[in-house]
């Protein structure tokens, strides 16, 4: 399947292991990315609060250059945030003609416009893996089944809510979504409290208690749950469980140390993919435990 | 036949709250309130639950049904079992309010509360009009509708991830209140409330913005919206720079995909510590206190090999940066901001089938 591929910015910024391990990953999915390395910034949800004729414009300019990819499916992002914030401008752009051509104009001098239609999407890779690939595809691909791994799934609030902008009339699973990728890939979906939670990334600049507070408190819940890692298909959610876990301690007063995994990254252990060639060496916390572990289970 | 389980608490027992199974005999499309209500009707009077209009206007039945903020009278209880795990359709009283018993909250102690807290009643400029009424255009009023359909029923307090940990947060239904005098132009106090609630540490940028209010409020008020309106008006009218870092945050984000179109992460700290602008970040004595309690994180950071230092200082800006700046500039330097509110235009019309908007669609807001 060929898609348009929107990396987003923090996956070649401070997560350069998921960027990496998307690369790995996609051609054991026979997935064929075309990277739109020229598209910009989604705003993350920054810039819609700041000006959103300006963040929509932003997003049609992806989603034009989207678009521009010859017979690509539809658009793969491979950040919750990146998928709320691009679905919030989408919905916009698809409701009135009048405001999407006032957009649209400003593509104009590049050449470039966004088209309503129907059947085009943009999905995050999650989505992907269950409505594109399918599960029982994902499975009969797995080399390596996560056996005896307990993984804590984290969905990140950007692509559970709000439910309504984000297609669950259509696929009203969604939310549930992680959890059945993390059982395909043969490891055990961990139940706690945090699962679809705000993991506190977008106040960190402005209040820091009540970000890593949020932050601690759900890996706490995790471990409380006996889970050996969490699993993320968001890199700014993994900013603040991972690079932020040693900060967080303080703030719920008990030691924490769960390693946190990138989606891909999971895919790819099942996949039969080492957790070297998928970055985990380049975590904040360690995932050591996790490679143990994997490294104990046989092929299928 | 329906089974409900709900959370039982009566602090005259002393005893602790606990979960009882009951069963509800009604058509799907009956409220889970009918069901409550049934039981309490065949089975057990002694459960307590507050409603009135039955109707959702009245905001009177907010509970928690399988775990999500809604109202009873408003939830279909065929819809409520087919969400269910375990075939039992939970309900218990709403989060982040004490108990009163069994279903009933403490509104007062939290809710009412926080209400008072945004002033939420009208600051006129001047004096009204002798013998008259004031005369608003009704498009003027377009941008408060959303904020003023709140039947203040809590269930977007109840749900709110920001109040889960601090609970001094001011929360969503209290500043979407305060939207509504913000975006009401007979108000006379627009910069001082702004100035109150972004200076406040639980106040606007105490959000984390995690749609958890959109999701549950049974008016479609948006409150998170509501929220990141009162921000656009206190950064990009009001220019209010906050103890809090809103104001530079915001601008450092703009400033850094206006300069390279992608996010340069290292540099998003620095700024947002000094409006915006990476020097004065780091100079500024308040600035340099923050970044020196974010060292430890930095430091990780780059000895787990995720973070160069070639990275954290380089960023390379997107082939066609220019027209990345060049659509920032084309629409920051309008006089009015576009915005299409859905709420008001109905997120259906652009539906095949739907009837299409001819006239003026959206709604500007007029800069201060």
């Amino acid at each position: 399947m060929k898609l348009a591929y929107w990396p987003g910015c923090v996956s070649r910024g401070f997560t350069p292991e998921l960027h990496g391990s998307v690369a790995k990953v996609a051609p054991l999915l026979d997935l064929e990315l075309v990277e739109l390395d020229r598209a910009n910034c989604c705003g993350a949800g920054v810039i819609a609060e700041h000006n959103q004729e300006l963040v929509d414009a932003l997003n049609a300019r992806t989603f034009a250059m989207a678009q521009d990819v010859q017979e690509a499916a539809g658009m793969m992002n491979i950040c919750s945030t990146c998928q709320g914030a691009q679905s919030e401008c989408q919905s916009r752009l698809d409701a009135d003609p009048g405001y999407r051509a006032e957009v649209n104009s400003h593509l104009e001098p590049e050449g470039l416009s966004y088209q309503t239609d129907q059947r085009w999407w943009n999905k995050n890779f999650l989505w992907i893996l269950v409505e594109e690939i399918g599960l029982d595809a994902l499975r009969a691909k797995v080399q390596r089944p996560l056996e005896g791994l307990r993984l804590a799934p984290f969905y990140g609030c950007y692509i559970v809510r709000p439910s309504k902008r984000l297609g669950f009339s259509d696929h009203p699973d969604r939310d549930r979504y992680l959890d059945w990728v993390i059982e395909a890939l043969g490891g055990e979906p961990v139940d706690y409290a945090g699962a679809r939670k705000c993991c506190g990334f977008p106040v960190i600049t402005m209040n820091r208690a009540t970000s890593l507070r949020q932050a601690g408190r759900h890996l706490a819940d995790a471990i409380d749950a006996g889970a050996d890692a969490l699993v993320t298909p968001c890199p700014l959610c993994h900013l603040n469980l991972d690079l932020q876990q040693p900060a967080a301690v303080q703030y719920v007063e008990r030691d924490l140390g769960i390693p946190v995994l990138h989606l891909p990254q999971a895919v790819g252990l099942a996949l039969g993919l080492e957790p070297k060639e998928l970055g985990m060496d380049k975590h904040v916390v360690s995932t050591r435990d996790v490679a143990r572990k994997v490294s104990q289970l046989a092929a299928a | 036949m329906y089974t409900l389980k709900i959370r039982r608490f009566d602090p005259e027992s002393r005893e602790a709250a606990y979960w009882k199974d009951y069963e509800a005999e009604l058509p799907p499309e009956r409220s889970v309130l009918d069901g409550i209500l049934q039981i309490k009707d065949r089975e057990d009077a002694s459960i307590g639950i507050r409603c009135s209009c039955r109707a959702a206007i009245c905001g009177s039945c907010g509970v928690k049904i399988n775990g999500r903020s809604a109202l009873a009278c408003n939830t279909r209880i065929g819809d409520a079992a087919e969400r269910a795990r375990d075939g039992a359709i939970t309900v218990e009283p709403m989060g982040n309010m004490p108990v009163i018993k069994d279903l009933i909250t403490d509104m007062e102690a939290v809710h009412w509360k926080k209400v008072r807290r945004v002033t939420p009643w009208l600051l006129p400029a001047e004096e009204p009009p002798e013998n008259q009424e004031y005369i608003v255009p009704a498009e003027a009023m377009l941008d408060v509708t959303q904020a003023m359909a709140c039947i203040h029923c809590g269930a977007c307090v109840s749900s709110c991830l920001s109040m889960e940990v601090d609970p001094e947060f001011i929360g969503p239904a209290a500043l979407a209140k305060a939207y509504r005098f913000v975006g009401d132009p007979r108000d006379g106090e627009h910069r001082e409330r702004l100035e109150d609630l972004a200076e406040d540490p639980h106040g606007i940028y105490d959000c984390t913005h995690c749609f958890a209010c959109v999701e549950v409020c049974p008016k479609d008020v948006a409150p998170m919206d509501q929220i990141m309106r009162l921000r656009r008006r206190a950064t990009a009218d009001y220019e209010i720079k906050d103890e809090n870092n809103g104001y530079g945050h915001e601008q450092a984000f703009v400033n850094i995909i206006e300069k390279w179109g992608t996010l340069h992460e290292a540099q998003l700290l620095p700024r947002s510590f000094g409006d915006g602008s990476l020097v004065k970040g780091q100079l500024r004595p308040s600035g340099a206190k923050q970044l020196t309690e974010n060292l430890p994180t930095v430091i990780s950071g780059l000895r787990s090999g995720k973070v160069k230092v070639r990275k954290a200082l380089m960023h390379p800006k997107l082939p066609d940066q220019k027209q990345v700046r060049r659509i920032i500039k084309e629409i920051e330097t309008k006089d009015e901001r576009l915005e299409l509110n859905l709420y008001i235009i109905g997120e259906e019309a652009g539906e095949p089938g739907a009837t299409p908007v001819e006239e003026e669609p959206f709604t500007s807001e007029g800069r201060a």
